[in-house]
């Protein structure tokens, strides 16, 4: 069959298992763009092509699935790496489409021409600039099955103008050849067995042992697995900052997040184990704090999709290569019921002795905002966030108990994410109360895509923690820098809440504590989007915290409460 | 002062063999990797194999134990890229090949002869003022004549950087990643 090389890219993209796209055309793409509307193909047009990618972002987190991202040459392309990057840090598929120049006018500086290969190699798992229209349908079907398979990641597919409407004979669709998108348990390695059976005698010997459940348990799809591996061995589970929901944050064998700005307990246990078990995280400094002074007094034992991740920071003793879901399910056949209710009860008074807590002082507290949010959706939504404070109150006091109900931009860290992600999550899952809590820093970055919201008829609902400052750099200003506040205050930010109705979007302005609950039942009960800006106490501090380049036991727990909450 | 083996071990140098697919922007992937990732690149040679849908880099480089496990990982991981090995020191065969432009004037130009002879390298340019040399070999060799030939003058060189097969029958193709 003889399709145009746009008509060979919208097939092949439908029969991978990629059903939406978001974007923004441009010259050098208009006959693809031509084509999405003649055949169809479901697409959210978004105001800035940074915004496209953390919708995709978004999607892909809540669902599973890749999404594609479609921009045109040039800026269209440049704009998208910021995304691309933030996407690949944190492991997430997307498929970019970018137009191109047309393939002779490719190295001639021709308008809004720009190596958009160059540019996405180092923010992409893999890239391809096709240059033949033959090479359409292979190039598209792989670019599914590499952003998918193994560990994750985003790709571009570099896309000339004269390519897209030449023609070439497309192959229709063949089941048993297609790898369908969303499976990323093929090209699993063959398990070491060998490995296994140490960490299997690892467990039974340990008296201290700790779980650290990564990201990769919910791109395994592992929740399950090892929520029955740590309540059959009774080991505490640590979750990352991308690795929340992968075990349920209400059980008593949940400590949390570890870390920079993780609970005392998690770190304190992570001192003092003898045994930590990592399941799909890698080690990121975050997390480690001074790598020398990393969990000194245990076994390290390691499982990893990606063989690169083995060894990589911190020395393991067993490293295990392979699908962490896998590996959880033959240790869940495998593992014995063991007693270390010592241990146990040991992090059980650490939890009473450190909990989180803040201070109340009958102002807005960021903190009790989001207590109020967890109430208030019943702790059932899917829970989005920018990048900052605001980020690492909501990992610490949100208790998620479904996997993929947590999107964050965690290794790349990139204001600006949580809007535009949190309209992605809400396409993927309409079903689901998407709840974004922001930042005024962060959402300034991005804003622009209420308009989107608000086009749609996307119903996120936007919780501002506004403290007219960048909050995590002030901060750092006020405990490193002896408070020398060097360009982190926006005494001028703008009434986010008028700014919302000029969007056409419900906008509330919040100053009083009281306020608080009924604004947030409000926006829950509206059918469409919302943004409320919460005017929060302007110099609340994140708490625990573990200064950058000090080890996790040299966390500073914060100036003492008055009234304790956990 | 004296150095320890750690010391040293973080400037071992290295030679990675690579398969890769020949294919439009390979290269550019490879390099990105290293610059990407703080790796040294001290010589890089490509060119297509016997199989001229793959092509074979090898590339020279200086790290410590740790590093280079994650070289090899690294390169590992990159789409095109088909077999990753270290070429283990003693058990293969390497060789360099180098164009020399030295200095050689009438009077001294038997003498440059002469070292071309004992070096087994070949002249393959004369003019009155210069004589252009080729010569192949070990890293020991080339330092060597370079050395002998500083004197009379060294007006440009031109390396191809190191190439190298395992002895024996084994092939970078048989082995397993």
């Amino acid at each position: 069959m003889e399709l145009t090389g746009s008509q060979i890219v919208i097939e092949e993209l439908k029969a991978n298992g990629v059903e939406i796209a978001f974007g923004i055309p441009g010259g050098a793409i208009m006959p693809f763009y031509d084509e999405i509307l003649k055949s169809g193909f479901p697409h959210i047009l978004a105001r800035h092509e940074q915004g496209a990618t953390h919708m995709a972002d978004g999607y892909a987190r809540v669902t599973g699935k890749p999404a594609a991202v479609v921009t045109t040459s040039g800026p269209g392309a440049t704009n998208i790496v910021t995304g691309l990057c933030n996407a690949r840090m944190d492991s997430v598929p997307i498929i970019a489409i970018t137009g191109q120049v047309a393939t002779p006018m490719i190295g001639t500086d021709a308008f809004q021409e720009a190596d958009t290969y160059g540019c996405t190699i180092p923010v992409t798992k893999h890239n391809w600039l096709v240059k033949d229209p033959r090479e359409l349908q292979t190039a598209v079907r792989e670019a599914v099955r590499v952003a998918t398979s193994g560990r994750p990641g985003p790709v571009v597919i570099d896309f000339p103008k004269d390519i897209q409407t030449m023609t070439a004979e497309y192959i229709p669709h063949r089941t048993q050849e297609t790898v369908p998108a969303g499976d990323i348990h093929n090209d699993a390695p063959e398990l070491d067995m060998q490995a296994i059976d140490q960490l299997l005698e690892a467990i039974e010997r340990a008296k201290r042992p700790i779980i650290i459940g990564g990201a990769g348990i919910l791109k395994a799809g592992a929740a399950a697995e090892l929520t029955e591996f740590a309540r059959r061995t009774g080991i505490p589970v640590i979750n990352t900052l991308l690795g929340l929901g992968g075990f349920p944050g209400t059980d008593p064998l949940s400590l949390g997040m570890p870390g920079m700005h993780g609970t005392a307990y998690a770190n304190m246990a992570l001192c003092e184990c003898d045994l930590l078990i990592n399941l799909g995280g890698r080690f990121d400094d975050r997390v480690t704090g001074k790598v020398s002074a990393f969990a000194t007094k245990a076994t390290i034992a390691h499982v990893d999709i990606d063989a690169a991740e083995l060894g990589k920071r911190v020395h393991t003793h067993i490293p295990i290569l392979g699908d962490v879901r896998d590996v959880l399910l033959i240790l869940n056949t495998q593992a014995k019921e063991r007693d270390i209710s010592a241990w146990q009860d040991q992090i059980g008074e650490w939890k009473r002795e450190h909990p989180l807590q803040y201070d109340r002082d009958g102002s807005i507290k960021p903190q009790h905002v989001i207590e109020q949010i967890q109430e208030v959706s019943g702790g059932n939504g899917i829970y989005v966030t920018g990048v900052g404070q605001h980020q690492m109150w909501s990992a610490q006091f949100l208790r998620f108990n479904e996997p993929n109900s947590w999107v964050t931009s965690g290794g790349l860290g990139t204001m600006g994410f949580g809007l535009p992600a949190a309209i992605g999550a809400k396409v993927g899952r309409p079903d689901k109360d998407v709840w974004l809590i922001d930042g005024d820093g962060s959402f300034s970055m991005t804003l622009v895509d209420l308009a989107t919201a608000a086009t749609y008829n996307i119903p996120v609902k936007v919780a501002i923690l506004n403290n007219a400052y960048l909050g995590m750099v002030r901060q750092w200003q006020e405990l490193f820098f002896e408070k020398r506040y060097s360009n982190v205050h926006y005494p001028e930010n703008p009434d986010f809440a008028r700014i919302a109705e000029g969007y056409h979007v419900r906008g509330f302005d919040v100053k009083d504590v009281d306020q608080v609950r009924s604004t947030l039942e409000q926006a829950a009960e509206i059918d469409g989007p919302v943004v409320m800006n919460f005017h929060v106490s302007k110099e609340e501090n994140v708490w625990p915290m573990v200064p950058s380049g000090a080890g996790n036991s040299e966390m500073q727990l914060g100036p003492p409460v008055s009234e304790e909450r956990t | 002062m004296a150095r320890n083996a750690e010391d040293n071990s973080q400037n071992m140098t290295h030679i990675i063999a690579v398969l890769v697919e020949n294919k439009f922007g390979v290269l550019a992937k490879v390099a990105s990797l290293f610059s990407a990732r703080g790796y040294n690149i001290d010589s890089l040679c490509v060119a297509i194999t016997q199989d001229p849908s793959i092509s074979r880099i090898t590339i020279v480089t200086r790290g410590d134990a740790q590093i280079l496990e994650q070289i090899r990982k690294q390169l590992s991981k990159l789409i095109d890229t088909i077999r990753v090995m270290e070429l283990p020191a003693g058990e293969i065969a390497e060789r360099e090949l180098v164009l020399i432009k030295v200095t050689a004037p009438k009077e001294k130009r038997a003498e440059v002869l002469q070292i071309v002879e004992i070096f087994r390298a070949r002249t393959i340019d004369i003019s009155a003022e210069a004589l252009t040399i080729e010569v192949t070999g070990d890293e020991g060799k080339i330092r060597a004549i370079l050395e002998l030939l500083r004197p009379f003058g060294i007006k440009e060189i031109v390396r191809s950087g190191k190439v190298a097969l395992t002895r024996g029958a084994k092939t970078l193709k048989s082995v397993k990643n």
